[in-house]
């Protein structure tokens, strides 16, 4: 006798605790892998996820076991040449010892001690972010247009009929026929039982004339009974639904990042590379955040997600008009007591002679009192330029801030990253 | 009179599974197989892996572990570097088998006569499964641990857990009685008397310890006793009786795992056979269905060429080689069984004159029943075998630079290819003997174990983890002595407290 069951469709994702399991011990591994691959591979495939490689190591499970050595006899199969008493030098390294009967005993990758495994994007970039945070967020106003959730508190008596909660309003309507029956069911009893009482006793007229009184009693309160109806309008009961806001911070970033000539290719490259890190990491933590992109020469523009990082312009360095052009949009747009400004930079550090000296005052007076942060990022191998050294003496005078940063290689955008918007935590 | 096969696709719906498991029933039924009814479902490849991950079981306890493993086999699967298994088969009564969706029809077939019927009957008839395993108990046994252990997780945090588990499965493969039977797994009696048994272990810990200051006048003669009297070889029982600061939850967890390896233990001890059984049935119980035409010759083609690949063993000095196949091994032992039954030589007469000529189904039917690994091998290993599986055994002993080849699939060496490769498949062969000594009761409570060497094999550098998850669970310093068989004390271990 079989039975033949589809379990197909039961859930898939039996292992998912364990697996989390996993990665939560083995946490600061997979962090140190998720750095390590992060510098291989380009910021742009981060759509995907990515295979961690640890040491087996670290994970292993000890048991007792035989260690290497001492006396044994192990039967081999398909000898070709051997006769009894041949002796040959015992092979390098034990090979051809493993196995040992056991069978199957060590399924696990033999000879290999690397475990490597697949973690999804989602894991990744939480490994990747983790411990970074926007810094002095502060609560401002609520945001206005704020979002609601509605949650269920209670129920209601007058709603409309989706709402109708079943349970509740037959339990409403139990109680009141209890209710108001309740005395005739006494009642009733007691004549049942005295109508019983004389139905035992032997027959006389007065008897019967009192059986007949009793019956008509009872099929009066019977009538009654049944007058009670089983669900009333006033029974019904409804679910009730409120609104409450959510309350949000406001914050919005601004991506600035020069498209002019002097900003070779593989400068541009870098410098998308870094705004797509930050880009990910605000849309990641950030759900209420606004996330605006200018790019200059020698005029700024604001522009779209799609043409900030993937379309290409030429000209000479004003860096002054993307500053003048974020703080005319700070001002009219995002109102300091109710937002949290931030603004990110990236450069090649090449500007117009004059010009440092004006983004200089311009940071000073305009901007950096209205906005939370200014990350600066200058893209370069070479010697500093004047931007440069114009920043560093704001930044003696706007610790918190300002901050600055120099990318190298590719390899330096995720520390740098790290470095920018490491939480204050730790 | 030739019948019209049940399908010619490859392609298999539950009506045919519902037919060819009808088919193979009445044909196992034939053969006097005696199995538990089965439950037969059928699953994707995902739900495999989640199952591999389990150790096979359909659910279990929470731990990193099991995600590690799931982890491996995915990495694995997905790289095309290993397929699945066909089938897992749960020794449960309903016996509960799995199938894979991707599958074709002729692999389900085939599936159903090795794991519905093959393994199942050898969970059923095998003495060992019979004595240490309680098949209609498990599955309830298991929804009992997972539940116990998250209310131990909710109540003192997984990572309190965690460690106590980690500490278990390190000392797992000692968590076993090896010769005496455990009382029957009664689930609903193990939630009912848990309480019970909780104070009552409580108290009788309180009085093991309490007691030694009492007797602190004791004779000298007293003071060299040990505790235990006799050496414990299962250490986690120990553990969960006399450890001193366990709570009465960790010595519960200590219980469960220490269930589980033993409903594990038997399948430890008959790969060989379990897989030999299970391949014998499915390669006889499909032959049937050919002989009566259920099957055509394009199926036959497909099982034979799965069949055949089961059952390869590659030689010794080939890369693909990783020791004895058991199901080479298993399947051969069973199918020349049949032959020495059937069709004896006189070399067989010689051997094994009290099977050569006897019916085949009842002689293979007392060797499933009364034999493990070990034994089978020592009975039933033929010098006909042996030559075909051209064995030979090589004796290693690292005192020497040089392998020596001891015997050959010859007259001299059948008899100790065949005790050599019966050791092999002996557990105190693949693990090493260690046993519990005693318990510095009077002293600073440490706890001393004995290695007793076997052919001067030394332990693995792992032991001095092991000795770590011990001293967790035991609370104080924790010695482990390797022994000689002359009773000297040649290396020690030690794990103190922080």
């Amino acid at each position: 006798m079989s039975f033949i069951i589809d379990r197909r469709l039961n859930s898939k994702k039996k292992s998912a605790v364990n697996r989390q399991r996993f990665l939560k011990r083995y946490r600061r591994q997979i962090k140190k892998a998720v750095e390590e691959s992060l510098k291989k591979r380009s910021i742009q495939d981060l759509q995907q996820g990515e295979d961690i490689t640890i040491a087996r190591d670290c994970t292993a499970e000890p048991i007792f076991q035989h260690g290497k050595g001492g006396t044994q006899t192990r039967v081999y199969p398909g000898n070709k040449e051997f006769i009894t008493g041949d002796e040959f030098p015992r092979p390098p390294g034990g090979a051809g010892s493993g196995g040992s009967g056991s069978g199957d005993a060590s399924n696990e990758g033999i000879g290999e001690d690397e475990f490597t495994f697949h973690i999804n994007q989602e894991e990744f970039l939480d490994f990747m972010f983790e411990g970074l945070e926007l810094p002095n967020l502060v609560k401002k106003q609520l945001k206005s247009t704020a979002s609601f959730e509605v949650h269920q508190a209670g129920f209601t008596s007058n709603s409309s009929p989706e709402k109708l909660h079943l349970t509740r309003s037959l339990r409403v309507a139990y109680a009141r026929r209890i209710a108001l029956s309740g005395a005739s069911n006494n009642e009733l009893s007691a004549l049942r039982k005295e109508l019983w009482q004389l139905e035992s006793e032997p027959v006389d007229e007065i008897s019967s004339a009192k059986r007949k009184a009793l019956k008509a009693q009872i099929t009066l309160l019977q009538a009654n009974k049944k007058r009670v109806p089983f669900l009333d309008t006033y029974d019904l009961r409804y679910r009730n639904y409120v609104r409450t806001p959510i309350p949000s911070t406001k914050a919005v970033i601004i991506c600035i990042m020069d498209v002019s000539g002097s900003m070779t290719q593989n400068v541009k490259e870098l410098a998308k590379r870094f705004f797509i890190l930050l880009y990910l990491f605000i849309q990641r933590n950030y759900q209420h955040t606004e996330v605006l992109f200018i790019r200059h020469h020698t005029r700024a523009t604001e522009v779209d997600e799609q043409e900030f990082f993937y379309s290409r312009e030429t000209g000479g360095t004003i860096v002054s008009s993307a500053l003048e052009l974020a703080a005319d949009i700070i001002e009219q747009r995002f109102p300091q007591d109710q937002y949290n400004v931030y603004v990110a930079q990236a450069s090649d550090g090449d500007n117009w002679d004059n010009d440092s000296e004006t983004c200089h005052t311009l940071l000073k007076d305009k901007i950096l009192p209205m906005i939370q942060y200014f990350a600066y990022v200058e893209i370069t191998s070479g010697a500093h330029q004047n931007l440069w050294y114009e920043y560093e003496k704001l930044q003696r005078s706007f610790k918190t801030e300002f901050c600055m940063q120099q990318v190298r290689t590719s390899a330096d955008i995720y520390p740098v990253f790290r470095e920018l918007f490491s939480s204050n935590i730790d | 009179m030739k019948k019209t096969p049940i399908s010619t696709d490859a392609e298999w719906t539950f009506e045919l599974i519902e037919q060819y498991d009808r088919e193979i029933s009445r044909i196992a039924a034939q053969f006097n197989l005696d199995t538990y009814p089965n439950q037969i479902e059928v699953i994707n490849a995902e739900q495999m892996m989640d199952a591999y991950a389990s150790v096979g079981m359909p659910l279990h306890y929470n731990h990193w572990s099991f995600g590690k493993r799931f982890l491996d086999t995915s990495q694995n699967y997905q790289r095309g570097r290993m397929g699945l298994a066909y089938e897992i088969v749960i020794n449960s009564d309903p016996c509960i088998g799995y199938l894979m969706e991707e599958n074709t029809m002729m692999m389900q077939a085939l599936v159903i006569a090795h794991a519905c019927y093959g393994h199942n009957s050898f969970f059923k008839g095998n003495y060992l499964f019979r004595t240490w395993t309680d098949a209609s108990a498990i599955v309830d046994y298991l929804v009992f641990a997972k539940h116990y252990i998250n209310k131990c997780e909710e109540r003192y945090g997984v990572d309190a857990v965690e460690s106590i588990l980690d500490s278990c499965h390190a000392l797992m493969n000692f968590g076993v009685n090896r010769y005496i039977r455990p009382p029957a797994l009664t689930p609903e009696q193990e939630s009912k008397n848990i309480e019970e048994r909780e104070e009552y272990l409580q108290r009788h810990i309180n009085t093991l310890w309490s007691s030694i200051e009492k007797k602190q006048s004791n004779t000298a003669e007293d003071a060299t006793q040990n505790f235990p009297l006799e050496p414990e070889e299962n250490l986690l029982y120990f553990i969960e009786k006399n450890a001193p600061l366990l709570e009465p939850w960790q010595r519960e967890v200590i219980r469960i795992v220490r269930k589980m390896a033993q409903y594990f233990y038997p399948q430890k001890q008959t790969q060989v056979m379990n897989e030999g059984w299970a391949c014998f049935w499915h390669y006889t119980l499909i032959d049937q269905m050919y002989k009566e035409g259920l099957v055509n010759d394009g199926f036959m083609m497909e099982f034979l060429q799965t069949h055949t690949s089961v059952i390869y063993q590659p030689p010794f000095d080939s890369p693909y080689y990783s020791g004895i196949n058991p199901y080479t091994l298993g399947f051969n032992m069973m199918m020349d069984i049949k032959r020495i039954c059937e069709h004896p030589t006189e070399e067989d007469k010689i051997w094994f004159p009290e099977i050569a000529g006897s019916p085949w189904q009842s002689t293979l039917d007392y060797a499933m029943r009364n034999y493990k690994d070990e034994s089978f091998i020592q009975q039933y290993l033929s010098p006909h075998l042996m030559r075909e599986l051209k064995l030979f055994s090589i004796l290693d002993q690292s005192s020497k630079p040089n392998f020596k080849v001891s015997a050959i699939h010859n007259e001299s060496g059948y008899r100790e290819i065949r005790s050599d490769l019966a050791n092999q498949y002996d557990l105190g062969y693949l693990e090493p003997n260690i046993q519990i000594y005693n318990v510095d009761i009077k002293g600073d409570r440490s706890l001393t174990l004995r290695h007793y060497i076997h052919q001067e094999r030394p332990l693995a550098d792992s032991a001095d983890h092991v000795l770590k998850h011990l001293r967790t669970l035991w609370g104080f310093t924790i010695h482990l002595e390797s022994v000689t068989s002359r009773g000297e004390v040649i290396k020690s271990y030690h794990s103190s407290t922080p």
